[in-house]
């Protein structure tokens, strides 16, 4: 009875995992296929990834959307560790769980109303301001930094409710003033937290499609942008090339972050 | 590390500083309450204490006794009274700037910080040059042993290494001024003693004035110079270890520490040396060698401890301090026996005897009836 059910749970199991990774595994494997046609398969071949870099349009895509990545984790972190530093250091005040809400909600927010809502946003900003002139990189920049702020408050905050406040209180009995108790004690323990953040942050924004559509100017395109425009006029073998290596990006950035993460619990049982 | 304590300082002195007279207190602790919303953890309280002492606040779990070390240190605010160290009132002065260090229940060792490192962090916000830092952080690694594990991270330590460290942390800035939370409570026994005569030897060289917060009845025996006897927030006595012991003031203190008989009783008659007490619970009167300030009649405790009663088969005088009863259970625990015995009144008490002989044969045993007898100076009556 019980090893029936240990095959059925694997069975069960293995048929999740083939419904996950079916398709990315078909895709990476035809990205080495040697025929023009999708389809088809015509031998293993690097043909498409030469044809990829020779690719201007695609080549200057992937360097906007590298850019912008970078540019919004790295102001999602820093706002996001504020905003998480915050909520789970601010004594409980009227309002405090609104807050948190608010902070969050951008997680579970359809994207199309999030671009929407920008979009409106840097319209009326430019009618009355003349600031941001027009939409491209600094529009994309600021709407990715909004939703993936949200992530790293979370991460952020999730940590800090689980650091030993004796640690804090031990640096300041020690001598440790506010603000060096902050970057000598405090930074380097939610430090793990804040660079898996990071990385989450860099791959939702690489990541995403709607938000970017909406606040995007001419001339601007990302990545996956493109990749949707060249895919309604049908998919080349070209676009599976692209595709494979930002599953790469995207894998690598991931499993970083959770050997990040894991690695910090090393940490939290030293004083237990 | 010497198994023994050196002589202390204080325990050389013909009169201990607490007890003259015109001694100026370091530490003056003065109507100190802290309340938590509706909840007072400490309530009222006021207390002194000398250069050179180690003192000891002794208490159950929401006795209080953390939240008055937490607002030495600083961690807390008091919500009404005030702290004065060295003739310096604390109030508004914050931990980091406090001649005070403490050192943590739960070590509280920077996670990702060496042993020499956390050591050093304390003499680094001082803004000492790091030949000194490095100077006094070898000295006082070397002071408990562990100078050779200095470049390593706490999690490679075992419990008691860790907690040498931060004992090392919290002393290396020389502080007028030591608080220690549960020092010894994470160490298995053997370590526990170990360590308490190491702590007074340390207390002794440096001349640090130490408050030790805990629990654990024999260590504060073992440790302190005095105890503050703590319950519900309020100091319920404060004395030499041997006077929390032989004299209790009241019913708290003496079943906390140790383990006590009580005959519940009216007196009959009281003198300024003596008073003589009736008790239900045992068969002769109850005469005590010390006066009450109490009305006749009053409804009053005698407190006996158990090693303070004879146990005997031979029959004796019943009149006074003296009563019969059967063993209803024995316990040989070694170097002594612990006998439960029920009196005629019912009630059960609790004597030990130690084993001085070898001797099995005529030992007392289940339902032997015995006689019981005690001296007028083994008891203490308790109003309280």
């Amino acid at each position: 009875m019980k090893q029936g059910s240990s095959v059925a749970l694997k069975v069960m199991a293995g048929a999740g995992f083939v419904f996950l990774y079916a398709p990315i595994i078909a895709l990476i494997v035809y990205s080495f296929n040697e025929s023009k046609l999708v389809t088809v398969w015509g031998g293993w071949s690097l043909k498409w990834y030469v044809e990829l870099f020779r690719n201007e349009q695609i080549m200057s895509a992937a360097w906007v959307s590298l850019k912008i990545a970078f540019i919004s984790a790295t102001l999602a972190s820093v706002l996001g560790t504020l905003a998480g530093f915050v909520l789970s250091r601010m004594r409980k005040f009227a309002g405090k769980a609104m807050l948190t809400g608010w902070v969050t909600a951008p997680l579970v927010m359809p994207e199309v109303i999030t671009g929407l809502s920008l979009l409106l946003l840097f319209v009326s900003l430019e009618n009355m301001f003349g600031w941001p002139a027009g939409r491209g990189v600094t529009t994309i920049v600021i709407a990715h930094t909004t939703f993936c702020l949200a992530y790293v408050a979370v991460v952020v905050q999730s940590r800090l409710a689980s650091l030993d406040e004796t640690l804090e209180e031990a640096a300041m009995d020690l001598g440790a003033k506010p603000i060096s108790l902050f970057f000598l004690i405090t930074l380097p323990l939610i430090a793990p937290a804040i660079i898996s953040g990071w990385l989450l942050s860099f791959t939702l924004s690489l990541d995403d499609l709607v938000i970017a559509s909406f606040v995007s100017g001419p001339g601007n395109s990302t990545l996956p942008m493109v990749i949707f425009s060249k895919v309604r006029l049908g998919v080349t073998p070209e676009v599976n090339a692209l595709a494979t290596l930002m599953i790469v990006t995207v894998s690598i950035a991931v499993i970083a972050a959770i050997v990040i993460m894991h690695r910090q619990n090393r940490f939290k049982d030293t004083n237990k | 590390m010497s198994a023994f304590p050196n002589t202390s300082t204080v325990q050389t002195q013909s009169v201990p500083t607490w007890r003259q007279k015109d001694a100026k207190p370091f530490v003056q602790i003065e109507q100190i309450t802290k309340q938590f919303g509706q909840f007072t953890a400490v309530n009222s309280v006021s207390l002194d204490i000398y250069r050179n002492e180690l003192f000891c606040l002794l208490g159950g779990s929401g006795s209080g006794k953390s939240t008055l070390l937490r607002m030495l240190a600083g961690f807390e605010e008091p919500t009404s009274g005030r702290i004065l160290i060295d003739g310096v009132d604390m109030t508004g002065i914050p931990p980091w700037e406090r001649p005070v260090n403490m050192m943590f229940q739960s070590y509280a060792l920077f996670p990702h910080l060496s042993v020499e490192a956390n050591v050093a962090f304390g003499l680094k916000r001082e803004g000492l040059k790091s030949a000194e830092v490095n100077k006094r952080v070898a000295e006082i690694l070397g002071m408990v042993q562990l100078g050779h594990l200095a470049k390593r991270k706490p999690h490679m330590l075992s419990g008691g290494q860790r907690q040498r460290v931060a004992l090392a942390r919290s002393l290396v800035k020389r502080p007028k001024l030591l608080l220690l939370d549960e020092p010894l409570g994470a160490l298995d026994k053997k370590l526990r003693e170990e360590t308490q005569f190491e702590l007074m030897r340390l207390q002794d060289e440096l001349g640090i004035t130490f408050i030790v917060v805990t629990h654990d009845q024999e260590e504060a025996m073992t440790l302190a110079t005095r105890i503050g006897v703590m319950n519900n927030g309020d100091i319920v006595q404060t004395a030499e270890p041997h006077e929390v012991y032989e004299y209790p003031q009241n019913r708290f203190v003496a079943e906390f520490i140790g383990n006590v008989n009580l005959f519940d009783g009216t007196v009959m008659d009281e003198e300024r040396d003596s008073t003589t007490i009736r008790s239900s619970d045992i068969d002769g009167l109850l005469k005590v060698d010390h006066g009450i300030s109490g009305a006749p009649n009053q409804n009053v405790s005698v407190a006996i401890r158990p090693e303070k009663i004879r146990i005997s088969r031979e029959p004796i005088d019943l009149a006074v301090n003296a009563t019969t009863g059967v063993i209803s259970d024995v316990a040989y625990m070694g170097s002594q026996s612990i006998f439960k015995v029920r009196l005629n009144s019912g009630k059960e008490i609790r004597i030990t005897q130690p084993n001085v002989s070898r001797e099995m044969g005529n030992r007392l045993t289940w339902e032997d009836r015995v006689f019981l007898s005690w001296g007028a100076d083994s008891c203490v009556v308790l109003v309280a």
